[in-house]
């Protein structure tokens, strides 16, 4: 299927119709089962000990706190090149959620720095650049509520989303750029990743339980948009009849 | 193993539990107000289309 197929609103409410049932049970079975193994099933690591089940909640959600914001950048991006109003929806509506995950990613890895490195917060570049990504968020999200018109909005938003996607290359890269007190990449390696299965497993199934709940709250907040535009039409329509 | 013991996380309970509570709290949080918003929106929708058919538009 053509992905400008999906741009047309009534067509992508079926498609989404149809797929949301979908993407809910794999993210309830993902999450039921990585909770049960991450907690009761994992053995606790040699060196961090009990605070490894951080892991299965920290990691996750930094990786959706940034598939959020590339997301709303591909969005952006089609929104300002083929000025298609539910690009724009796209891209406004996973702001909110990716805010959320990259507070969640920020908070708990506030908790897991605590007693592995002792201090909650320090300004490496892995954990400032994530900051940032947390800002642009909200600054993102405060130029949509302070412009009026809607298009405009859409431009101005997308244009800040577009310039902002390069902290995305800083976050991943900035443990290789900079000496962080924050951990290397450990996961995708060349050579395979450098945490044992045991932690792994638990790991992917909560990292595709976080994708999917992502993928169906985003798919319900584009529907959101699309009908509270129908509204606002409606509304339009009966105000000048 | 008991209960107790486990719960205290090795001695890590101070940080492993809070960590897994506020990811709960922000995840219902946001299915909860997404489901939320869209039912609002749904209803909103459904009582302007009944209006628009009552005027013969």
């Amino acid at each position: 299927m053509n992905i400008f197929e999906l741009a047309n609103p009534k067509r992508f409410m079926r498609f989404s119709a149809a797929l949301l049932p979908w993407f809910w049970t794999i993210a309830v079975l993902c999450l039921g089962a990585g909770l049960y193994i991450g907690l009761f099933r994992v053995p606790p690591d040699y060196q961090q000990g009990q605070t490894v089940k951080i892991m299965f909640i920290h990691v996750p959600a930094a990786w959706v706190g940034m598939m959020a914001y590339a997301s709303m950048a591909v969005a952006s991006l089609f929104g300002l090149v083929n000025r298609h109003p539910l690009a724009d929806a796209a891209a406004k509506a996973a702001a909110p959620l990716g805010a959320v995950f990259t507070a969640l990613a920020l908070i708990t890895g506030s908790l897991w720095g605590k007693p592995m490195w002792g201090a909650y917060w320090v300004w490496d570049a892995r954990l400032t650049s994530f900051l940032i990504l947390f800002f642009l968020y909200l600054g993102y999200m405060a130029l949509w509520s302070a412009i009026e018109d809607e298009t405009r909005a859409a431009r101005a938003c997308a244009i800040l989303a577009l310039v902002g996607a390069v902290n995305l290359p800083i976050i991943k890269y900035s443990v290789d750029w900079w000496n962080t007190l924050h951990q290397g990449e450990s996961i995708f390696v060349k050579g395979g990743p450098l945490i044992a299965p045991v932690f792994l497993w638990p790991l992917f199934l909560m990292a595709f339980g976080y994708t999917f709940l992502f993928l169906a709250l985003w798919m319900v907040r584009i529907r959101t948009e699309i009908l509270a535009r129908r509204a606002r039409t409606l509304q339009l329509r009966m105000g000048t009849a | 193993m008991n209960v107790m013991t486990y719960l205290e996380m090795g001695g890590y309970a101070a940080y492993v539990w809070p960590a897994y509570g506020i990811s709960l709290l922000g995840i219902v949080g946001m299915v909860f107000w997404t489901l939320h918003a869209f039912r609002q929106v749904s209803r909103k929708l459904a009582i302007l289309e009944e209006e628009m058919k009552g005027d013969g538009s």
